[in-house]
């Protein structure tokens, strides 16, 4: 470093987003006479071409050899100026953004308070920019393989592409079998097409495909590594029948000791299922799955004589020994595909979810009238006295989204549609039910949405405006109350049947995905892309991509449009067969080094080791990083002791200066 | 200390999720006072408790320090070291004569742009009552 630093400076507009509340002018005066800086200029957009090409244009006539742009966060176009200035020929880290807009122009009101504290801004990063080192961007090999966590249309989609395009996939899904959410429902809106004939050949191709390891009842356990060398471990859960053995005859479930007992998962508790069970029959793969919760005989450990299931199976599959198995791999990208859980009702106790078994949920009235349900699509309900057909059905949407009570800000944007989907469906079944909708707004967004709309209306169901207050009992019927805001009439609807139109939650065990990948989450508690608009795939870890509503509530074509999506950014580690590693990472002086290990046992990535060099003769001790493992968090060097290791481009030589920039400039 | 003393306030934010929160107040358009600098480092572990009081001796009235929630930190155990180192510097404090107001911790995710504000307006307000910060000699630094 001994080139004498020559620092250009930008000053971005922004249009007006930044030169409303900072005057970028005054800004780019004040930078000129900063020390070692021989260049200030304003751009309207310093992101655009032009912006860049005054930029690259400079460094060729002034010679400049360190550029600070002052313009959004670091987080949105340092990639985009490193770039530029790479291209120019100098070092791309020898950049240092100013982010006086995100931190800047859009928090702050007054203009004053804007360009002074914009001055301060770039003041520190022109002193920091002067200190930078010039890097070395290294490439490692990828794996070209895929891990898709989350075997629903959105998953499957991911791992199909990607299998498709050659690679290997590993697609794990935590239940018995893949389908997920979809195959759950019996049509979709607005074509009504039959969920389960366009999802099930999915689910077969996904499990037949040659470059696809599907593994089902199965959860990742670890993930360990970087974008291109992700090691995963998975852990397949003990079905307690031979895989290889099942042929899904289903004898097993007909004789089990305790068959029909408990409440079926895949029809919502509605149907009931033995403790040895295929979810529903169209399961893929084909392979029965004994609960370990309910089976007698692995509770009680005695089961009759004999388990009945062991008695009768044909290939003798059935298998009381078996453990859990971990299966590891290696993989260069990973998709999260974990989907969404349908909002609990019972967070609403004004509705009597819990108390009348004629108010039900979305995903209950779907089981209902699929053909292949518990009622085999027969519309029928319990209203505490005897089973009904009901004549009177109310419909109530946005229940759990767009309401602060519960915590859902946000709209789950099926709800209009499929409430309308049901809605029709009900008037195919039963075409003398009165049927109202209580709404607070219609949101036909999508394709064929308003049309579809327009047709349910048609089909004589009455939309009521109005969010319903209580849902309560008087004799047989359930009265809803509730004002039609319309009309300023406060109403109470006496009915057979509530549908509530539940909304779409975060999964309750995102948790564990998330801290096994290191992601985000939004606002909404979905997982967070790594830009909303830009990077709406991506997540903060690299390598690690977002399909489905495990990233915010949709339908399926968006569901499967993001699929398709994060499948072809996926596929760009894998097919590129290497992928930059990290730049800025620590190294050791091993002169000043005394050899304490303290950053050794610091490092969360192992990344640092103690080897012997000769140091003025004499065998020493000394730290040394493994720029492969490293990941540039800087612990090590909070705790050296003799400042030792530092991270490259976070060394206590180039912040120090931006904390004595910021403190002088009171 | 006149009634419009305004705090000059240093803050070390970790990249992935203070430094985002903080994007994400500005991309939300959340206003909040003026006075705080924001110095990027890609971790809360990174910053050496020195910073904190090398930002002070610089001419800082207060410092904030702000990483990923326990348990969520983008290089998994960062913020931990970040919580005891820190915490101790804040026990610390008050033994070298620095009123424990002037300096603040803080967890604030990619999400929390409301959060953000909360956090800078109470940095603010506590630098504020602990008034102009006169305690280190000044080491001028000729950079």
């Amino acid at each position: 470093m001994t080139e004498k630093a020559k620092v250009g400076v930008y000053v971005c507009h922004c249009g007006i987003n930044i030169s409303s509340t900072v005057d970028v002018d005054a800004v780019a005066e004040f930078a000129e006479k900063l020390p070692n800086v021989k260049v200030a200029r304003t751009y309207s957009y310093m992101c655009s071409d032009p912006g860049q090409v005054l930029i690259k244009k400079d460094i060729e006539e002034h010679g400049l050899n360190r550029i600070v742009v002052a313009s959004c966060s670091p987080r949105m176009h340092e990639p985009t100026f490193r770039k530029a200035i790479a291209d120019a020929g100098v070092n791309p880290y020898f950049l240092e953004m100013a982010n006086i807009r995100e931190q800047c122009s859009w928090v702050h009101e007054e203009i004053e308070e804007g360009t002074a504290k914009a001055k301060k801004l770039l003041t520190a990063s022109v002193a920091k920019v002067r200190l930078l080192e010039a890097l070395e961007q290294k490439e490692v090999d990828a794996e070209p393989a895929a891990l898709v966590i989350g075997a629903g249309i959105a998953g499957i989609q991911s791992a199909l592409d990607i299998a498709d395009a050659g690679f290997q996939v590993y697609l794990v899904e935590k239940t018995p079998s893949v389908g997920g959410r979809m195959a759950q429902l019996d049509k979709t809106f607005p074509t009504l097409d039959c969920s389960a004939c366009i999802l099930t050949p999915k689910m077969v191709d996904a499990a037949n495909h040659p470059n696809i390891e599907l593994l089902t009842y199965s959860e990742v356990e670890e993930v360990n590594g970087f974008i291109g060398n992700f090691e995963v471990k998975v852990r397949k859960k003990a079905r307690y029948v031979d895989f290889d053995k099942c042929t899904g005859c289903g004898d097993c479930a007909k004789e089990c000791r305790v068959k029909d007992r408990f409440p079926n998962e895949f029809d919502q508790g509605l149907g009931k299922r033995s403790a040895i069970y295929l979810p529903f029959p169209q399961a893929v793969p084909a392979k029965y799955t004994i609960d370990p919760e309910n089976c007698l005989f692995l509770k009680k450990g005695k089961c009759g004589k004999n388990p009945k299931c062991q008695e009768v199976c044909g290939t003798e599959a059935i298998d009381f020994e078996q453990e859990d198995e971990f299966v590891e791999f290696k993989v260069g990208a990973i998709i999260v595909a974990t989907g969404f859980d349908p909002f609990d009702p019972s967070r609403k106790p004004e509705y009597g979810y819990d108390d009348y078994p004629n108010v039900i949920t979305g995903m209950e009235m779907e089981r209902l009238v699929s053909a292949s349900g518990p009622t085999e699509g027969k519309v029928k309900v319990f209203n505490g006295e005897e089973e009904i057909e009901p004549k009177e059905v109310a419909l109530i949407k946005c229940v759990g989204s767009r309401d602060e009570s519960v915590g859902n800000e946000y709209c789950s944007r099926v709800c209009c549609m499929y409430v309308a989907k049901q809605a029709h469906l009900i008037r195919d079944k039963m075409p003398d039910a009165n049927i109202r909708i209580y709404y607070m707004d219609v949101r036909a967004f999508g394709k064929g949405f308003e049309e579809f709309y327009d047709r349910v209306r048609r089909e004589n169901v009455r939309y009521i405006r109005g969010n319903p207050s209580e849902i309560f009992k008087r004799g047989n019927k359930l009265v809803v109350k509730v004002e039609d805001t319309l009309t300023s009439t406060p109403l109470e609807d006496e009915v057979d049947m509530v549908v509530l139109g539940v909304g779409l939650e975060p999964r309750a065990d995102m948790r564990g995905v998330m801290e096994l990948l290191r992601l985000s989450q939004s606002p909404d508690k979905f997982f967070l892309e790594a830009h909303p608009k830009l990077r709406p795939v991506d997540t903060a870890t690299d390598g690690v991509f977002l399909a489905g509503c495990a990233q915010g509530p949709k339908d399926i074509p968006d569901t499967v449009a993001q699929a398709k999506g994060a499948a072809a950014s996926a596929m760009i580690p894998l097919a590129r067969g290497k992928v930059p590693i990290n730049a800025q990472v620590a190294i050791v002086n091993e002169a000043t080094c005394r050899g304490c290990a303290f950053c050794v046992n610091i490092c969360p990535y192992t990344a640092i080791e103690m080897v012997t060099v000769n140091r003025f003769g004499n065998e020493v001790e000394v730290a040394r990083v493994n720029e492969a493992l490293c990941k540039g968090c800087g612990s090590c060097a909070a705790a050296c002791l003799s400042d030792s290791i530092q991270p490259k481009s976070f060394r206590d030589s180039q912040i120090l200066p931006q904390i004595a920039a910021l403190g002088v400039m009171k | 200390m006149s009634a419009n003393y305004e705090p000059n306030i240093v803050a070390f934010l970790c990249n992935w999720c203070s430094y985002a929160g903080a994007d994400l107040a500005g991309t939300s358009r959340v206003s909040y006072p003026a006075n705080i600098q924001i110095i990027r480092v890609m971790c809360s572990g990174r910053v050496n408790p020195l910073y904190v009081m090398n930002a002070l001796q610089q001419g800082a009235d207060g410092v904030l320090v702000s990483g990923c929630h326990p348990g969520d930190c983008h290089y998994m155990e960062g913020n931990y070291y970040a919580r005891r180192r820190l915490g101790m510097l804040k026990d610390l404090m008050e033994f070298v004569g620095v009123d424990p107001k002037r300096f603040h911790m803080s967890w604030v995710s990619a999400s929390e742009g409301h959060k953000w504000k909360e956090v800078v307006e109470k940095t603010v307000e506590d630098a504020k009552e602990a008034g102009p910060f006169e305690g280190f000699r000044r080491r001028q630094i000729d950079w």
